[in-house]
């Protein structure tokens, strides 16, 4: 079973669908049992940091999710929600990854939003995926780059579009929204 | 690089797509999800729902359709039309979708944009602008473009970015349904000041009409509608013509 982690807000259906579709049992929850006994962890993101935090401690998430052993996919803010801190309401998140998310410089259009190409793609996550393939951001802060990036996307600056340490997988696009392509991703995510 | 969208445009009326000339007169264009699946796997980049229903029943037959919608597509959609409070998004994205257009209730109740935005998040937030230019001023029309406001367009957008908006669907109600080509004056004047992503709509005739709007404007993405409907474009064909043109696409 996968567990596809629920905190409230944001669109976990697509998730679920993208998951079910490619034949995987899936449940929404928050949990702590049935995430500790599930298969995979989906921790889908949409929303604003300091609201999710303040969700995951008021379930004791933050507690659970950095202990888990079994491959754990972070989507959009649930891969923000990784990193050590956020500039978004100032959030201390859950630390897997050592790294900062900040908010994009007013430099040009700002949310990230809409399709774009992945360089430097190092996980194996991308088996499959070219790196003329697209996939579909949106988001108003990034992860800075750091030894855990396993691929980088450009946007006013470059950023972290993956990241991977230990079981712990995160992506900033949604793979879900990308199309068949986001399928592969995820069907390599859940073939671990 | 960042590509540039193209987003089909479904107007839906008690569940089936329907499209008007000049908001009057609307013709069947047939079975929504259908049509969603048809535009997806011609390339379309993300795609628009716009609920012209007016009764409760129509509006329950639209969560379902939301539904139906999301198990089929698997690329981002919006839903407009006759939003009103947070409920109404909460069941719309509660049934898959992924962003919500608002228009008329904005006007009259700007703090929905930021009641939307704190609860959901920005990137769900379309905020619908209806355009017209009056002795050389671009202002804000509702209700479908029937009730002319006293907004300029360009204070108005100001307002929805300071309140949270995501993005601005910005149609061109002197354009629309002419096929005549964006309307690139307007886009360009707004554009200047506006930090969010835009979406260029009404007036999409023929192929350089995308070219021109996107070489021409910032808009990150424009939509049409009967173009696609009637076939008279198809969305593979144009996104080949674009990329001939040296235009970002996916």
């Amino acid at each position: 079973m996968i567990a596809i982690i629920d905190y409230g807000a944001g669109n976990v259906k697509s998730v679920e669908n993208a998951v079910r579709k490619l034949g995987f049992e899936t449940k929404i929850t928050s949990n702590l049992e049935e995430i500790k006994q599930a298969d995979k962890v989906i921790f889908p993101g949409v929303g604003e940091a300091s609201t999710a935090m303040k969700y995951l401690k008021l379930k004791g998430l933050d507690v659970l999710i950095p202990t888990l052993k079994q491959a754990f996919l972070g989507i959009c803010l649930g891969q923000q929600l990784l990193c050590k801190f956020s500039e978004e309401g100032n959030t201390k998140c859950l630390g897997i990854f050592d790294l900062k998310v900040k908010q994009f410089p007013a430099t040009d259009i700002v949310p990230h939003m809409g399709w774009n190409n992945l360089i430097k793609t190092k996980t194996s996550l991308f088996e499959g995926v070219s790196d003329e393939d697209n996939f579909y951001f949106v988001h108003s802060y990034y992860c800075e780059i750091g030894e855990n990036t396993t691929s980088e996307c450009d946007y006013i600056l470059p950023f972290s579009a993956t990241l991977q340490k230990d079981n712990f997988y995160g992506t900033q696009f949604h793979p879900e929204k990308s199309g068949d392509i986001g399928s592969k991703i995820l069907e390599n995510f859940l073939k671990l | 690089m960042l590509k540039k969208r193209i987003i089909p445009c479904l107007d839906i009326k008690d569940g089936r797509t329907v499209k008007g000339i000049n908001f009057i007169g609307l013709r069947d264009a047939g079975d929504p999800v259908e049509l969603a699946k048809k535009y997806v796997n011609d390339g379309a980049d993300e795609l628009v729902f716009l609920d012209i229903t007016a009764t409760l029943e129509g509006r329950k037959t639209l969560i379902e359709l939301v539904e139906k919608l999301s198990l089929e597509i698997n690329i981002p959609f919006t839903i407009g039309g006759g939003i009103s409070s947070v409920d109404d998004v909460e069941a719309l994205l509660k049934a898959g979708a992924d962003k919500v257009s608002i228009n008329s209730a904005a006007v009259r109740r700007p703090e929905l944009v930021q009641e939307i935005a704190q609860q959901f998040g920005n990137q769900c937030v379309v905020v619908a602008i209806d355009t017209k230019n009056i002795d050389g001023e671009d202002y804000v029309f509702i209700n479908g473009g029937k009730i002319k406001t006293e907004l300029k367009t360009i204070d108005w957008v100001k307002t929805v970015t300071e309140l949270g908006a995501g993005e601005i669907l910005l149609t061109s109600m002197d354009f629309d349904g002419t096929k005549n080509g964006f309307d690139t004056r307007m886009l360009k004047n707004i554009s200047q000041i506006c930090q969010l992503p835009i979406i260029a709509s009404g007036g999409a005739g023929k192929m350089e009409d995308f070219t021109e709007v996107f070489s021409e404007t910032t808009a990150t993405g424009a939509l049409a509608a009967s173009i696609f409907h009637f076939n008279e474009i198809k969305i593979s064909d144009l996104k080949e013509n674009l990329k001939q043109n040296k235009i970002a696409i996916r």
